[in-house]
């Protein structure tokens, strides 16, 4: 069995964590939705992101790594590196589809880098997962439009979320430690290019909007989560998702 | 005197090994299977893909298709998970598509491409009519959407289409 590199691991993690802990927060608006269909939309997504980081867990496990169910439950919260966007609370709906416009717009795009990873694990799951995601954009452009175009207030709510969460999405892109090692070895072209590509891929689905995106320069970038810094608002999170598990570690289901 | 195994012995097995979720499709319609082997360590090797990366069922399926193959064929059948082919929609096959429509589950478009304009005009499964859109790409399992048909005022579910 071949192990990975810290800094392979360190990708893998990162993006698994991200994935578990926005389904969780997915998963918070099941029974809540303001409509029905947008409660199954969250769930479903919930669904989605919670079986891309199984499967991101699982290519750990097997390259030597622990078991993915007590990886994604029994670690304490300094060894999670999700960043900070993912552990907010869900708020108000309109925050709640903000992140999902600008964090599932960051994943599609990552993964469809990584459908040319030289770590064949991760290009082999990402040819899968980047069609599955399409579905995630397709309904988040459809609700930020619609929204954005529903009257002042519509509009003054959408501006204010985007730029709310502005900041918290640049932390998506935090530069991990050892990144240029895996740009070097063709795993994947790193952070500041998928960025890059986010930024563009932003710009004609606000335009259409007609919401107004403010230069990156002006923000602070949340940065921390990738190493192990979090919000006040991961440890409850973790309290709670972890908690029939906990009870009995070792029951199968 | 016993069948022989053979292939297609395995094949016509899987055939009758339908899915929990949209009981009319069997495992060979939805495309699941992506390669049958009559050698090594088991008698049988099936190998086979999930439709979506998260199904809740591919555990349930995988031990569906052991169980049921175990007790055909009587000797012992691997059910591996087949990391390196996804599925995409276009592996449905054309019975899998006549069978969703019976089951009024309006089947994805044949090119499988996902782009705005699958938003609009799926056939209603109802009554025909083109005159629909989506309501949600998201509906009660994984692969389905829910559309509305405004010709006959109904809601109806979509096997989505997957790249």
């Amino acid at each position: 069995m071949q192990t990975l590199s810290p800094a392979l691991r360190q990708l893998i993690i990162a993006m698994g964590d991200d994935a578990l802990i926005l389904g969780h927060r997915n998963s918070e608006w099941t029974g809540l939705g303001p409509v029905m269909e947008e409660d199954i939309a969250f769930s479903s997504m919930a669904q989605d992101k919670i079986g891309h980081a199984w499967a991101l867990y699982r290519v750990l496990h097997e390259h030597g790594g622990p078991d993915p169910d007590a990886f994604a439950f029994l670690r304490l919260a300094e060894k999670y590196t999700c960043c900070h966007l993912v552990e907010q609370p869900i708020g108000e709906y309109d925050f709640s589809l903000m992140r999902h416009f600008l964090f599932d717009h960051a994943e599609a795009l990552r993964y469809e880098a990584l459908a040319d990873s030289s770590f064949v694990p991760l290009q082999q799951l990402a040819r899968k997962i980047k069609g599955e995601l399409k579905y995630h954009t397709l309904h988040a452009n459809a609700w930020i439009i619609q929204l954005a175009q529903a009257g002042e207030e519509g509009k003054a709510r959408m501006q204010a979320a985007l730029e709310e969460t502005l900041p918290l999405a640049l932390g998506i892109f935090e530069p991990l430690a050892q990144e240029a090692e895996l740009i070097a070895s063709g795993v994947y072209c790193g952070e500041a290019a998928l960025q890059q590509r986010w930024w563009e891929s932003l710009q004609p689905i606000l335009a259409k909007a007609g919401l107004a995106l403010p230069a990156t320069g002006d923000l602070e970038p949340a940065y921390g989560g990738r190493s192990g810094w979090h919000t006040q608002y991961l440890a409850p999170l973790l309290d709670e998702m972890g908690a029939v598990f906990r009870l009995d570690p070792e029951a199968t289901w | 005197m016993s069948t022989p195994l053979t292939i297609d012995r395995v094949y016509q097995c899987l055939a009758t090994v339908m899915d929990p979720e949209i009981p009319v499709l069997s495992v060979v319609d939805l495309g699941m299977i992506t390669g049958v082997e009559l050698a090594g360590s088991a008698a049988v090797t099936v190998k086979m893909i999930p439709t979506y990366a998260a199904c809740p069922a591919l555990q349930f399926i995988q031990r569906n298709i052991q169980v049921s193959l175990e007790r055909e064929l009587q000797v012992p059948v691997l059910v591996q998970v087949d990391a390196a082919t996804h599925w995409h929609s276009n592996r449905l096959t054309a019975a899998a598509r006549q069978k969703l429509e019976a089951f009024a589950l309006a089947p994805p478009p044949v090119s499988g491409k996902v782009s705005a304009e699958i938003l609009l005009h799926t056939p209603c499964p109802h009554c025909g009519s083109k005159d629909t859109y989506m309501r949600s790409p998201f509906g009660a399992t994984l692969c389905r959407a829910t559309h509305f048909c405004k010709n006959c005022g109904q809601l109806f579910e979509q096997f989505k289409p997957l790249e």
